[in-house]
């Protein structure tokens, strides 16, 4: 069974705005899940949802096995969240703002584990400290400390390098892996694209309360690696030559440029060969271009689809 | 039960009382004398006894009630508001923790402050009057009812208010008033005919003639009906408490 299991979770609010619109998903034990999206998608929402702050409008979302709502103390125990915003108390010093979140889910005080907390953030040295005297990205630091004083085995990290600099992100990056050796689920949102790259399993997408995708990141990485290459001919032409048929070629419709798609893994690519049957078949090349595939094209590509096809709902409807 | 999660926010609550001690303790007992200055000393010398008390000890109950009040909803609103308002609210909703938990970790740390003020007001007062309790355990009882209710009230106010006005609102414009106005400073029988059945409207007044009844033995009100009064308002804020939780009003969105 999936560590979160959410099924057809829909949020409405009071004045008829749609947050979730029946979203269904399931994040393995021990896995990194990328939640992908613009500002205003339903990440935070989702993960408010999955975490308590936010009542559901329907549906059920189970942590561990344990109904969300139902059996709240066993689901939320399992829990960790590292909010968007810097929350703190600005009186409190450190070490006390983690024994209180311990303390809060329940476990009994271990200083020894709380110590391991804050050294792995280094943030031992300023645990009497007061939080106010911290700079943000300390205090973002505290937000995590405060979730891994609890021993959670689902953390979320919402936006967790947003407004923090390269160093602070390397690090996070580094306790995320730590993490994850330890076998803790984690689902982090994001809307930059090289984070999920460089740390999740698996990448979803979500844009307007929809799931619009999620896919392990070696096979989406698989669709990026292809590469197009886009042939100027000196003139146009009508249609692609009989000779040229193998190579799926598309062509633009001004008939000046061809387009050819091949992997850049493979052992070969078909591109040498490709601009000598050009030849044969009498075309002159004017200009060359290639350009790769990105999360972005793609994520990019899906949410111009979404709202093509809600474009389109709408204008049947 | 999470009894951990309910000593953590108590310590934390308390924790802020001893932060600003100076404040939580110094400005009472100055005020209190002041009172006492004021009242006891260039009032109270003109007006010699309150059937058969002095009337620097008759103000006494009534004193350590209006501050004790004030404390309470002051200490349980401020508490819950705060988090409220800096957004750390996000980790008590997301806790494995139910409302019964976190009321009792706010509304038992402002009521355990707003006693600790009172006992200080009632050290403080025996330097200015003598004092006699007839019925300690019945002025501890109404002492710490009252405690516990007006917490509980603060609390409410601290869920319901958007902003800080809002927050000082209830106890200026409500709490005050009906305090004074509710015999801290003279006995009912004191005022006309026509007062003294306004007055049995403020419900204040019955808990300040039960708390005087357990000093000095006298009282406007029976005291059944003094204890019926501060055992009703307890529950009627413990409905509202629990509602509140239920429906997730101005909590959870």
């Amino acid at each position: 069974m999936a560590m979160v299991q959410i099924r057809n979770v829909r949020k409405a609010y009071e004045d008829g705005f749609e947050a979730l619109k029946g979203v269904n998903l399931d994040i393995e034990e021990g896995e990194i899940l990328a939640l992908l999206g613009p500002n205003g998608a339903g990440k935070t929402t989702l993960i408010s949802a999955i975490c308590g702050i936010t009542r559901i409008t329907s549906g059920t979302i189970s942590v561990g096995g344990h109904d969300t709502v139902r059996d709240y103390r066993a689901a939320r125990k399992l829990i960790g969240l590292v909010p968007q915003e810097l929350t703190l108390e600005p009186f409190q010093t450190v070490i006390d703002a983690v024994r209180f979140s311990r303390g809060l889910f329940g476990y009994p005080p271990d200083d020894s584990h709380v110590e391991h907390v804050l050294r792995t953030l280094t943030l031992w040295d300023k645990r009497d400290s007061k939080i106010v005297q911290l700079s943000g990205g300390m205090k973002r630091r505290v937000l995590i400390a405060k979730a891994l004083g609890h021993e959670p085995r689902v953390l979320f990290l919402d936006e967790p390098t947003a407004g923090v600099d390269v160093e602070l992100r390397r690090d996070m990056w580094e306790t995320v892996a730590r993490l994850k050796a330890d076998g803790v689920t984690i689902i982090l949102t994001t809307h930059y694209i090289e984070e999920a790259e460089a740390i999740a399993d698996r990448v979803g997408v979500i844009n307007k309360g929809e799931i619009l995708l999620v896919e392990n990141k070696s096979d989406l990485m698989a669709r990026m690696g292809q590469k197009t290459l886009s042939i100027e001919l000196t003139e146009p032409i009508d249609a692609v030559p009989a000779g040229l048929a193998g190579y799926a070629l598309e062509q633009t419709r001004d008939g000046r440029t061809l387009r050819y798609t091949y992997d850049t893994r493979a052992d070969r690519t078909g591109i040498a060969r490709l601009m000598a049957d050009l030849g044969s078949a009498g075309l002159r090349v004017r200009d060359v271009a290639t350009s790769q595939n990105s999360l972005e094209d793609i994520f990019v590509g899906m949410v111009a689809e979404q709202e093509d096809r809600n474009g389109d709902k709408e204008a049947s409807a | 039960m999470n009894w951990r999660a309910i000593w953590s926010i108590y310590q934390f609550e308390m924790m802020r009382f001893f932060r600003t001690l100076t404040q939580s303790f110094v400005s009472p007992v100055i005020s209190t004398s002041l009172y006492f200055v004021v009242f006891g000393a260039a009032i109270g010398s003109r007006i010699d006894q309150v059937e058969g008390v002095s009337y620097g000890a008759f103000i006494v109950p009534g004193l350590i009630m209006l501050t004790v009040m004030t404390q309470a909803i002051t200490n349980a609103s401020f508490g819950i508001y705060f988090p409220k308002f800096i957004g750390t609210i996000y980790e008590l909703l997301s806790a494995p923790v139910n409302f019964l938990e976190i009321v009792i970790g706010y509304v038992g740390a402002a009521a355990t402050k707003a006693l600790f003020i009172g006992l200080v007001i009632l050290a403080t007062s025996a330097f200015f009057v003598d004092i006699t309790i007839m019925h300690p355990f019945a002025m501890i009882a109404f002492l710490v009812l009252t405690c516990l209710s007006f917490a509980l009230l603060g609390f409410i106010i601290g869920i319901w208010a958007g902003n800080f006005e809002q927050l000082q609102l209830v106890p200026l414009l409500v709490v005050t008033p009906l305090v004074f106005l509710g015999g801290s400073f003279y006995a009912i029988s004191m005022l006309p005919p026509f007062w003294q059945s306004v007055t049995l409207f403020n419900p204040v007044v019955y808990l300040i003639s039960g708390f005087r009844w357990a000093f000095f033995g006298m009282a406007d009100v029976p005291v059944g009906l003094s204890l019926l009064a501060i055992v009703g308002f307890t529950a009627l804020c413990l409905v509202a408490v629990w509602w509140i939780f239920k429906t997730g009003w101005r909590i959870r969105t």
